[in-house]
């Protein structure tokens, strides 16, 4: 399989905080990788980097064979339009309804009609089970709502690659379910690239080809789920098990 | 030593600012020479920002107005020129008081409207996603606003024009008893046509400064909701020392030599 995106010895500082150290992971093609850390730990920051809402402080980051690291915000903003991604806070925009916003990426980068559109945007929501709620205002919905529709909002188009911010947080655990299908059957139906960044370990082992687990400004494990798992690595170990005695610091 | 590095960073300071500045403005004009412009939310901004704000433009230039001329008219009466009067109100009315006033009041209301909101966006990260999404924030929100600013400023300031003027007027017949008739001859006499239009290439060039730095405060907010607080006063504070400057020298350029 190939390589989808590479982030070659990044770098990483807010202000005095180095946040990433000669971080290097390889995001590959057609697979769901999710990233596993501490809160804190710089999970969302590697999201922001692959779709170039951050720029390294050194180092590079290549998407689709392309360097984005010295790339135009024009150049940017068309491959974003490849890219799906789902915020940890949703980011929907407030002064629109939840269907204008999930309708906004379909009204701007397709010829669908608008009959056309109103019935996708509804067969999406419905999908993450809000069914009805096109008419409301993000500022109307519980943040359980409000995080579904910023992940349908992410979905909506069928991009090649979505990245996941936290997909499952705060849900209950049957729209959980429903989400980590969604995730699979989209990697599925596209032959798509995911990468999930998840604190739920149960939908992480369902649903990962890969896991990568970021730890003091590195990758400090990658692997498939049985590797992982059964990594010798105590500072994984310390982590799947949620254990307080180890080596990771409280 | 200490004062020539706080100077020095001062200065790299506003370079950045004027550099980011001009950067965004580049990209909206880009936007607008290319017309990929939004129209409908152009429109919903001419109206949230200009039409909402005829109230104060109407209540300070007819009181500006009012003022001028109270001052002005018993005195030119005292002296025998009460002719002079309507000349002097409407001349100033459409070279500096209409442009001016209307381009502060509208600083103050809807420079700090833009930073306030676009902030706000910044803050919740909707900027992040609308470039997740593959749309220029430029494009999106400040093209809208920058448009509907250059096209309801010079409005609101022919509306200005008008307002100070009949102030005027009316003080000047009630005070002073200038009836209307001279008060009008006057200023048609002192007041040309191309004055009134460079007053309003002057609220123009008021209005891109407008929109142009409450954009860019906004985007640039950094910090959550006392972010939002510094870029609103930051945007309003400079856009009106802003607009100070380019008055004097938009007057200098346009009116240097008549
Ligand atoms: N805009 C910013 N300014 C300053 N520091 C920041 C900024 N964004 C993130 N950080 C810091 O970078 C580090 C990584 O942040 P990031 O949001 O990537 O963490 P995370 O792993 O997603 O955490 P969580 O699981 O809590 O969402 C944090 O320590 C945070 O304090
Ligand atoms: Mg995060």
């Amino acid at each position: 399989m190939g390589v989808y995106a590479h982030l070659d010895d990044v770098c990483v500082r807010y202000g005095e905080k180095i946040v990433m150290q000669n971080l290097t992971l390889d995001i590959v093609e057609g697979a769901i990788t999710c990233i596993i850390g501490l809160s804190g730990a710089g999970k969302s920051t590697i999201l922001r980097l692959l779709n170039g809402l951050k720029k390294p402080d050194s180092g590079r980051v290549i998407v689709k064979d392309q360097d984005i690291t010295e790339m135009r915000e024009r150049d940017l903003i068309e491959l974003r339009r490849s890219i799906g991604f789902a915020f940890q806070f949703s980011a929907l925009f407030d002064s629109l309804t939840i269907g204008e916003n999930v309708a906004l990426p379909l009204r701007e980068h397709t010829k669908m009609s608008d009959a056309e559109i109103r019935k996708l945007v509804a067969a999406t929501l419905d999908s993450v089970g809000l069914a009805h709620v096109e008419a409301r205002y993000p500022a109307e919905l519980s943040g359980g709502m409000v995080k579904r529709a910023g992940f349908a909002r992410a979905v909506v188009t069928s991009p090649q690659a979505v990245l996941y911010d936290e997909p499952t947080t705060g849900l209950d655990p049957i729209i959980t379910h429903v989400l980590t299908d969604t995730i699979v059957n989209l990697r599925e139906r596209l032959n798509g690239t995911a990468v999930v960044v998840s604190h739920d370990l149960e939908s992480i082992y369902i649903m990962a080809d890969y896991i990568a687990m970021l730890f003091e400004g590195a990758i400090v494990a990658y692997g498939t789920v049985d590797e992982i798992r059964r990594s010798p690595n105590p500072i994984v170990q310390q982590f799947l098990q949620g254990s307080e005695v180890g080596p990771i610091p409280i | 030593m200490k004062v020539l590095e706080d100077v020095g960073r001062g200065t790299v300071d506003v370079f950045s600012y004027a550099g980011g500045v001009a950067e965004l403005l580049a990209d909206a004009v880009r936007f607008i020479l290319r017309l990929r412009i939004r129209v409908r939310e152009t429109m919903d901004q001419a109206y949230l920002l200009g039409v909402q704000s005829w109230t104060i433009v109407l209540l300070t230039s007819l009181f500006t107005g009012m003022v001028f001329s109270l001052e002005s008219a018993v005195q030119a009466v005292q002296y025998g020129v009460g002719n002079l009067v309507g000349g002097a109100v409407s001349f100033s009315a459409a070279r500096e008081l209409g442009p001016m006033l209307s381009a502060v009041v509208v600083a103050g209301r809807t420079g700090a409207a833009i930073a306030a909101e676009l902030g706000s966006m910044v803050v919740t990260e909707q900027i992040e996603a609308l470039q997740s999404l593959g749309l220029s924030p430029t494009r999106m929100l400040v093209v809208p606003r920058l448009v509907a600013l250059v096209i309801m400023l010079p409005l609101l300031t022919i509306f200005a024009d008008i307002v100070s003027i009949v102030g005027g007027m009316w003080v000047a017949n009630i005070y002073a008893h200038i009836s209307t008739e001279s008060f009008i001859t006057s200023a048609r006499s002192v007041l040309p046509f191309g004055d009134v239009l460079k007053g309003l290439v002057k609220s123009l060039v008021f209005g891109v400064i407008i929109a142009i730095i409450g954009a860019y405060q906004g985007l640039q907010t950094r910090g959550g909701a006392a972010g939002v607080g510094k870029a609103t006063t930051g945007a309003v504070v400079t856009s009106i020392i802003l607009i100070f400057i380019f008055n004097f020298l938009l007057s200098y350029l346009l009116y240097g030599n008549s």
